[in-house]
């Protein structure tokens, strides 16, 4: 038994490279990369390619956690839209809280309002973590499938907080100056995006990323070990939530509303779709994941213009995930991310790499 | 190992017979409703290994995950240094000093050698004593040493065994519980792994209980041996006198 499950999950299916502690400076340096060519995109891009930049960056919140705990600790999530949405309505409370009567709320009341986002969101976490915990496998589907039909239509039961389906306005201002709004929503979006990964990186890499692996791969060893499997998976949970509700506060910004119709059944399963594509347990997987629920509905909608068919436009980009789930899984079963690891084990691009690391020949 | 209790003469030990590390007290446990054990008892004195042998189905495995914790007895007592193991959690028997290599071992094959034996933060804060824990346990599996960046997938079949070992051994452990260490090992490895409990056994005065199908290696460092039989324990005696004496063997080991 036991002997087979080693030998599964050493298959490229499941395996991502163990997760080592890539070093902070290192760390640091790609983030600030990345966030010099976010700014530079955004001065290059035209507004609504921006404002797609900015989606992608939100999305990253969210994957990122959700391949944490579903890749990295073996926990399945279809639940987190349902985070998100919880991020985004109380983004959209807090900050009609603290706008008073004449809707103007004050500057800080942004960072506030994405905090309080982000606790609250942590919490919820931790109530469906503290069950999630007791359950395994199809039963743990079934319970996060439940918190993602039941959250959006908590909106319509308390109508009159939530404002049921037209939903909450959300006030977005952009700091007086010369900054446009999407190249402001991306700088958001983007500064969420990377502290995200920035700390999951970290987090992976730590012993809380060893805990989470030996109690995704063996619970009985890990137990034997001495890890607390319960307490590893609770805090894997509060983790994964804490980003959805980032992404979902975003989300509410970039839309510059909250409503459940932003948040149906079907985002969950495109989270999901995406960090499977990308590479389960890779956050550089969950960036291409990102990528593609922003790119592939797009393509599928304007591929549905095209056919000039108001029925298709709706429902294409389901199955275009679908089928790039399908091709994805049968050309590469460790995802995108899995694929580009493996062509960088190829002779050439090794060869290429070695020169880099040592341009003078030596070793 | 660190952190053990001083050297003493192994094979002496029947002064230590009256107050044994571990005690299982009239043990009846099982999964769910249907009991594997029945009214084990059982004493394991400090310093000497204990082999468990038994067809497939007796017990030995389910005797060993009930000290662990892994499955709570629905009756009876487990006693280790005198204090009842019944409420202590399975994620703190390590801290108390005892280490449980499971059947198939347990290693997480995709985080490294080192990863391995760090897992659980035993030495939470303190990075020099986790560092001379790992040197040691690099001292005794030397291979382990040359692999500590490799992931558990790309150990060999010995090597895997090591580093269940190495992790069990790296908490300093009174009490060993090891199942079925030899299982699918070739008989040089067999040979050294039962030469390594003799040397822990001898030189820091571990106390294993030894679970194995593998009866002459068991019987060749054990110093006491129970037979089980359908969940009881059909025979107790010395390990030298099962070795030798046919009539127990023909009746119980089936050779």
């Amino acid at each position: 038994m036991s002997m087979l499950r080693e030998r599964a999950a050493a298959t490229p299916a499941t395996t991502q490279a163990s997760p080592g502690r890539p070093r902070v400076w290192f760390r640091l340096a790609v983030t600030v990369a990345a966030a010099l060519l976010i700014v530079l995109l955004t001065y290059v891009l035209p507004p609504f390619r921006t404002y797609q930049l900015a989606t992608v960056g939100a999305y990253l919140c969210v994957t990122a956690g959700l391949t944490v705990l579903i890749g990295r600790n073996g926990q399945l999530s279809l639940g987190h839209g349902a985070l998100m949405a919880t991020g985004a309505y109380t983004l959209a409370l807090t900050q009609n809280a603290l706008a008073g009567d004449d809707f103007a709320a004050p500057g800080w009341a942004l960072a506030v309002s994405v905090l309080a986002a982000v606790a609250v969101t942590t919490v919820a976490g931790a109530v469906v973590g503290l069950a999630a915990a007791r359950l395994r496998g199809p039963y743990l589907a079934g319970l996060t499938l439940a918190v993602a039909v039941v959250v959006p239509s908590v909106t319509s039961t308390f109508d009159s907080v939530f404002n049921s389906d037209q939903g909450l306005p959300v006030v977005l201002n952009p700091p007086p100056g010369t900054v446009p709004m999407e190249r402001w929503q991306a700088w958001l979006a983007w500064a969420g995006a990377l502290l995200t990964m920035l700390l999951l990186t970290g987090l992976t890499g730590s012993r809380f990323g060893r805990d989470m692996a030996a109690v995704r791969d063996d619970e009985t060893a890990a137990r034997l070990a001495g890890i607390d499997v319960a307490r590893t998976q609770v805090l894997a949970f509060v983790v994964s939530a804490a980003c959805a509700g980032l992404g979902g506060a975003l989300f509410a910004l970039l839309a510059q509303s909250v409503s459940p119709g932003a948040f149906p059944l079907t985002l969950s399963l495109f989270l999901l779709m995406a960090v499977v594509i990308g590479g389960l347990g890779s956050l550089a997987g969950a960036a291409w994941g990102a990528l593609l629920l922003v790119a592939l509905p797009a393509l599928a909608q304007s591929a549905g213009e095209r056919a000039g068919s108001a029925r298709l436009e709706g429902n294409l980009a389901l199955a275009v995930f679908g089928v790039v789930l399908i091709v994805v899984m049968l050309a590469a079963p460790g995802g995108i991310q899995g694929a580009l690891r493996r062509l960088g084990h190829t002779r050439p691009v090794r060869e290429v790499a070695r020169l880099i690391r040592h341009p003078k020949g030596g070793t | 190992m660190t952190g053990t209790p001083a050297e003493q003469p192994a094979g002496t030990g029947t002064e230590t017979l009256d107050t044994p590390l571990l005690e299982i007290r009239n043990l009846t446990a099982g999964y769910g409703a249907a009991p594997v054990l029945h009214e084990v008892d059982l004493a394991v004195p400090a310093g000497r290994i204990v082999a468990v042998l038994g067809a497939n189905g007796a017990g030995k495995t389910t005797l060993l995950r009930a000290v662990s914790g892994l499955i709570r007895p629905s009756r009876g007592q487990i006693l280790f240094d005198g204090r009842d193991l019944c409420t202590v959690r399975v994620e703190q028997m390590i801290r108390r000093g005892i280490a449980h290599v499971p059947e198939g071992r347990g290693v997480i094959v995709e985080l490294t050698v080192e990863e391995n034996l760090r897992l659980g933060g035993l030495w939470r804060g303190r990075r020099g004593a986790e560092r001379a824990q790992l040197d040691e346990i690099y001292d005794l599996f030397e291979p382990l040493a040359r692999r500590r960046r490799s992931p558990g997938h790309q150990l060999s079949g010995g090597e895997r065994q090591m580093l269940a070992l190495g992790r069990a051994l790296i908490a300093s452990p009174r009490l060993l519980l090891l199942d079925e260490p030899s299982l699918g090992l070739a008989p040089r490895v067999i040979a050294q792994t039962m030469e390594l409990l003799r040397t822990l056994r001898d030189r820091s005065g571990m106390t294993v209980l030894l679970v194995e199908q593998n009866v002459h290696g068991a019987l060749s460092v054990a110093n006491d041996a129970v037979v089980m039989s359908l969940g009881r324990i059909a025979v107790r005696d010395s390990a030298a006198r099962l070795r030798t004496d046919e009539r127990l063997r023909h009746a119980y080991l089936g050779f």
